[in-house]
Parts: structure tokens; C-alpha cells; sequence
């Protein structure tokens, strides 16, 4: 991961709807910068230059039938590589299915990731060694597990940090209220990332709440609630890693869960079964592109002379290396075997799974896989 | 004879809901998408234009507001048709179904109806992502209270729906999204009616008979066209409502010949099948010729799209289902 900082806590001091910025749009310093040194915040550069092209690519892959059903992230690296960055090795990231990039922060293979969206078993056998929970399809269904997971880290004396993923539209699903309540009740080490990229599918912002900002339901939970700029890479690195320490870190006289919410966008669809077309202006769509983040941390880093042309081309070159190389690896990788089915659904095949798995298999052995594969 | 439109299952619930809502002011539709999106599968389009966010509400993305609200609604009078975006997420509403829609009228000594109907694509095949492809029907056949309806043709898709929508009982109406799009039906132009708990008779044949509903019914028909060739005549009966159950017509079905299967995408253990087989057993048990067979998906969760071929009971492992009951 990269190095750790440490901007005080009184990042959490301010008012719900004033976000916590370091760079505006053309990379111009308007904030504390974090103290990264010049390799992490290339790193970072180089995650969300990977996180964009591989994005990029996922979504050709869908169009040419190569890939199913995959929701994209474009507009969403600020957030994504900030928010992970900002954890230290031992602590957890709980995604729901948008966090590619974040993933890839935490050391998940992209080849991972394209297995999972091409409907592959072992797309979800995240390594050992990753601390990454599974994808949550099911909205904010994720958000109670963070809860009881860090509380788990709590009562083992461990203090480590659950960073949870979620959307605006999650906000409104009982799951969330639920598992934010709980981790105020129990004080436990989670860090609530709401990526409020405006848009739940088609239904607005604004059509989910009459609350003014998200930021402000911590206020009920009794946590700390706090907006910052998500496009902004270098903001949402400083206010997660105050989140993360502050949860990790008995010591403070605050709670320690955080809700941060953090304010983007989605360039692209919900997902590549989606036309935003039919429900949000192109002009809006521009505005936000203006605020892309990638260009914004290079212009920052250019003007800082830690990111040169030179430099530039050799992460393009390598993250184009990098996602063609993983396209190979997950393409090359053999269909799933039929019985992984049914490896998994219990520690032991319980007898009636395992007779209809042998009926299963007798009826593949004697009619071959084209009586399955019809059409 | 009305005028009729060329109509795919998906359009015909769009004109199911057209239909109703022009009928009746007191029909509304509510759900995540269903206004200006027109629903993620096209299932509400343009009904937001032609009926306005009154009628054609886009909610909070909130399964059991949805639901919860619906019974409220329902209490009060109106004829509110909730959709859940996919099945697999009706699980966050799974409360108020189980806990309230399916029994405010019981809970009421009958003071309150609930005229509401619950609309969501269910089923497989579809190469869809990690929780969008179950089958889980049989929860709700198993909740009291509830009538649970599952159209397999356009022309019912929307005489089904009408149905549901004007029956004084709340109706879980199942669609299945993998035969959505994937052929046309003459439908009525006019308003009209499929009665709920009435099975059809899609083939006629005196070796066995096959129960079936949903997108099983069509690898069913294949199946059955298929072994015609070789001298066996199947009967297929396609339930079209899977509670409750027309046990008339499974009773008649199987007197005639005394073999049946039973065909769906649901897991096998606790599935519609079991429940059939029961009513053979304790009806026609005196006609029984050979062990019923259950041709199901199996007992594990739906996996990953690139197995699901394995997992979803086809044309060939019918056939072989259906092989087994006659040559017993």
C-alpha cells in the first residue's frame, strides 16, 4: 500500500455540506495536500489510469459477447483508488459490485474480476491473501456485514479497519440503516464509503432522499458524517485515512465508525444492460466530465515535477500491457468444469446433493455436453 | 373479433399494465425505474408519458418501502401493482409479503383487501449476473395468503395480469424473463381476462403426462414434439398458476395415463414438483403406473452464468424425464 499520513482529526469538524477538497478541477491545490510521497502518488495515478482502460475494455468485451452483463466504473477512480489506498495491509474492503479499481488497489488480479463478470465459479474465489470481501449484488446488503466484521476485529483486539462500498441509492434500503445504527451502537472500526455517483440506475439524487446530503444521516447513527469531493483523488485519500485511523485508534474521544459520502459521478451506464440516455441530459454528463479525476492528479503531478511525458507513456504502455495481458489470462482460462455446481454449496455434499449430482453426471456421460448446450 | 397486436411477453405485460391502468384510475404502478426508464426490461414503457409520476412512480430504491407502501395503498383502496426489479431482490420486501400482504385480510377479520399484485422477472438463462436468475416460486406457493402466478405466453401474460390486478387477493405475478423476448402472440387489443388457478392443455397426448409452467414450458413442448417421433405421445400442461394449483386438471391429466413428470427451473427439494407429486399420490394414487419424475434445476444456489446451461433442465434431459416415466 502506500504510506501512510495522518491529517488530524478535525477533518470531521465542518458542515455536512462542505466537502472536503485538496485539488479543484485543473489539478490547483485548494486543500491540505496528504503527505504521499512521490511514488505513492504515482501509484495512485497509475491505479486509475489501470482502473480507466481496463474499464474501458470490460465494457468492449460485453459488446462483443465475450463478456456478460458488467457494470462499468469511468468517472469513479478518485474515489475508488483514494478511498483503498488509505487502508493499511491487515484491514478489510466489503465492495459491492462497482469497486474494480478498489479491488485492484487491495491486490485483487484484474484477471480475477473478468472471470467473475464472464460468469466463471472461480471469478469468485478472491485469494487468501486479499483482504476483500465477496461482490454484493443485493443493495446495501453488504453494509451489516462491514458492521459485524469490524465489530469481530473489535472484540479480538485487532482494531482493524472495514472499509464499505456502497451507492447513493443504498441509502434507502433498510440494510444500511440497520448496519450503520449497529456499528454506532458498538462502536465498531467501519468506515461507511458512500459513492454517491448520483444516479441509481435512472432514478436521481435527489429522488431518494429529501435529506440535503447524504453526509448528514451520520448525524442520527451519532457518527461522524462527512462529504468529500470524489473526483478529487487526494481528498478522498486524506478524509478515508482519517476515517481509517480514527477507527482503528481506541484512543479518540470520537466514535470510531465514519460515514463519508462522496461526491461523483458515473460517466457511463448503471451497467452495460442500461441506456442513461433515456433518463439524464448529455449536458450533464459534460459538466462532470470537466471534473474527471485522472487528469486532474496529473496535471497536479506534472505541475509538482513527479510525472513527466516520458513517465506518462510508461504507465500507459504498462496498463495497457497489464489489462491485455489479464484479458489473455481469463480468456485462456478453460470453461468451468459442470460439477462446480456443486462444490461449495455445503463443507460436505449432503447425500441427496450428491445423488443428484451422480444423476447429473450419469446423464452427461451417457448424452454429452451438447444435450446441455442447446440453442 | 377485436383488433389484435403482434405482441412479445414483455409487451404484452406493458399492455397488461396499459390496459388496466386505462380501465381503472385507481390502478398504479411503483417501483425502481419504472417511470422515466420505463422498467429495466422495457415492462413500464412509455406508461410514466401517458399516465404521469402519479401513477407511474419511481421509488427509493427500497424493496420493502415498495412492498410496504403497496399494502398500505391496497388497505385504502387502490389497486397498486409494486415492481421488484428482479426477483432475487425481493428478499429486503420479503417481510412485508410473508408478514403483512399475505395476510392483512386474515389479520382484519376481513375488514381489509389488498387488490395488489407484485411484478417481478424471475427465472434463468439470460447470462445474467450472480442473483438475478433464481427460481424461487415455491416460497411464496407456500405462503397462505398469496396467490402466485406465472404466465407462459403472451396472450396469458396480459389476460393473466388483468386478472391479477382486478382480483380482490394479492398476486405474486412471476414473469419469466427468459422468454421475455423470444417469440409473438396474437394479443387483444381490448381488455381481457386468463382466470387465475386454471391450468391449459398445450399438447394433447395419451402416454404421460407432463406438468410444467413458465420458460419450461417451451424445452416441454420441444421435448415432447421430439419424442412424438418416436412413438411417444406426451400430454403437457402448462399450470399457469402455481398457487393454487388447478388440481382438477393434474388429477385428469394423469387418470389417462397414469405416468407424469414434472418440469421446472426451481431447485428440486421443496420445488412445486414435490407438491404435485402429492396431489397425484393422494388423489389418483389407484392410476399410478410408474414413480412420478421431477426433471428441476439442482440444490445449489444458481451459479455463475457460464454454468447455468448445466443447471437449467433442457429439451434432452426432459426427454430423458419423460423416457423414464413411460418405460417403467
Amino acid at each position: 500500500m502506500y504510506e501512510e499520513v495522518g491529517p488530524t482529526v478535525s477533518v470531521f469538524d465542518r458542515a455536512y455540506d462542505d466537502p472536503v477538497r485538496v485539488l479543484d478541477e485543473d489539478g490547483e491545490v485548494v486543500g491540505d495536500v496528504p503527505d504521499l510521497d512521490a511514488e505513492a502518488l504515482v501509484e495512485m495515478y497509475r491505479h486509475m489510469r489501470l482502473a480507466r482502460h481496463f474499464d474501458g475494455r470490460a465494457v468492449s468485451l460485453q459488446r462483443q459477447g465475450r463478456m456478460g452483463t458488467y457494470p462499468p466504473l469511468s468517472g469513479q477512480e478518485g474515489a475508488q483508488i483514494g478511498s483503498a489506498a488509505a487502508l493499511d495491509e491487515d484491514d478489510w474492503m466489503v465492495p459491492s459490485y462497482r469497486e474494480h479499481g478498489a479491488a485492484l488497489v487491495r491486490g485483487l488480479p484484474l484477471k480475477q474480476t473478468l472471470l467473475y463478470w464472464m460468469g466463471h465459479e472461480a471469478g469468485n474465489a478472491t485469494p487468501e491473501d486479499v483482504n476483500v470481501f465477496p461482490v454484493a449484488v443485493p443493495i446495501a446488503s453488504q453494509v451489516p456485514h462491514a458492521t459485524g466484521a469490524a465489530w469481530a476485529s473489535k472484540l479480538r483486539g485487532e482494531n482493524d479497519a472495514f472499509l464499505c462500498y456502497f451507492g447513493d441509492g443504498a441509502t434507502s434500503e433498510g440494510d444500511f440503516h440497520e448496519g450503520v445504527n449497529f456499528a454506532g451502537v458498538f462502536d465498531t472500526p467501519t468506515v461507511f464509503f458512500c459513492n454517491n455517483n448520483q444516479w441509481a440506475i435512472s432514478v436521481p439524487r435527489e429522488r431518494q432522499t429529501r435529506s440535503a446530503t447524504l453526509a448528514q444521516k451520520a448525524e442520527a447513527y451519532g457518527i461522524d458524517g462527512v462529504q468529500v469531493d470524489g473526483m478529487d483523488p487526494l481528498a478522498v485519500y486524506s478524509v478515508t485515512r482519517a476515517a481509517v485511523e480514527k477507527a482503528r485508534d481506541p484512543e479518540t474521544d470520537r466514535p470510531r465508525p465514519t460515514l463519508i459520502e462522496a461526491i461523483q459521478y458515473r460517466f457511463g451506464a448503471h451497467t452495460t444492460a442500461d441506456d442513461p440516455t433515456v433518463y439524464r441530459d448529455e449536458d450533464e454528463v459534460d459538466r462532470w466530465k470537466a471534473k474527471d479525476p485522472i487528469p486532474r492528479l496529473e496535471s497536479y503531478l506534472r505541475s509538482e515535477g513527479v510525472l513527466d511525458d516520458e513517465r506518462v507513456a510508461e504507465i500507459e504502455t504498462d496498463v495497457e500491457t497489464r489489462v491485455a495481458d489479464a484479458i489473455e489470462a481469463a480468456e485462456s482460462e478453460a470453461r468451468p468444469k459442470p460439477e462446480e455446481m456443486f462444490e461449495h454449496a455445503y463443507a460436505e455434499l449432503p447425500p441427496e446433493l450428491e445423488r443428484q449430482y451422480e444423476e447429473f453426471a450419469a446423464f452427461r456421460e451417457a448424452h454429452g455436453d451438447e444435450a446441455f448446450l442447446e440453442e | 373479433m377485436s383488433e389484435t397486436q403482434n405482441l412479445t411477453v414483455v409487451q404484452a405485460v406493458r399492455d397488461g399494465l396499459y390496459t388496466e391502468m386505462r380501465e381503472d384510475d385507481e390502478v398504479l404502478v411503483l417501483g425502481q425505474d419504472v417511470g422515466k426508464n420505463g422498467g429495466v426490461f422495457r415492462a413500464t414503457e412509455g406508461l410514466f408519458d401517458e399516465f404521469g409520476g402519479d401513477r407511474v412512480v419511481d421509488t427509493p430504491l427500497a424493496e420493502s418501502g415498495i412492498v410496504g407502501a403497496a399494502v398500505g395503498m391496497a388497505a385504502m383502496g387502490l389497486r397498486p401493482v409494486p415492481e421488484i426489479q428482479f426477483s432475487g431482490f425481493m428478499y429486503p420486501g420479503f417481510d412485508q409479503i410473508v408478514s403483512h400482504m399475505a395476510r392483512f385480510r386474515t389479520r382484519s377479520r376481513g375488514r381489509f383487501s389488498l387488490p395488489m399484485t407484485l411484478r417481478a422477472p424471475y427465472g434463468g438463462g439470460i447470462r445474467a449476473p450472480e442473483h438475478h436468475s433464481e427460481s424461487k416460486e415455491a416460497f411464496y406457493a407456500h405462503e397462505a395468503g398469496l396467490k402466485v402466478v406465472i404466465p407462459s405466453t403472451p396472450y396469458d401474460a396480459k389476460g393473466l395480469l388483468a386478472a391479477s390486478i382486478r382480483d380482490p387477493d394479492p398476486v405474486i405475478f412471476l414473469e419469466p424473463k427468459l422468454i421475455y423476448r423470444a417469440f409473438r402472440d396474437e394479443v387483444p387489443e381490448e381488455p381481457y381476462t386468463v382466470p387465475i388457478g386454471e391450468a391449459a392443455t398445450r399438447r394433447e397426448g395419451g402416454d404421460v403426462a407432463v406438468f410444467t409452467y413458465g420458460a419450461m414450458t417451451r424445452p416441454t413442448l420441444e421435448a415432447a414434439e421430439s419424442l412424438a417421433e418416436v412413438g411417444i405421445e406426451c400430454e403437457v400442461v402448462d399450470l399457469r398458476t402455481v398457487s393454487p394449483l388447478d388440481r382438477e386438471a393434474i388429477i385428469e391429466a394423469f387418470e389417462a395415463t397414469g405416468r407424469a413428470v414434472v418440469v421446472h427451473e426451481a431447485p428440486k427439494t421443496g420445488g412445486l414438483a414435490g407438491e404435485i407429486t402429492a396431489i397425484i399420490q393422494e388423489e389418483a394414487l389407484l392410476y399410478q403406473e410408474a414413480p412420478v419424475k421431477r426433471v428441476t434445476g439442482f440444490d445449489v444456489p444458481y451459479p455463475l452464468y457460464a454454468l447455468e446451461d448445466y443447471y437449467l433442465p433442457t429439451a434432452a434431459r426432459i426427454e430423458e424425464g419423460i423416457k423414464e416415466a413411460v418405460e417403467f
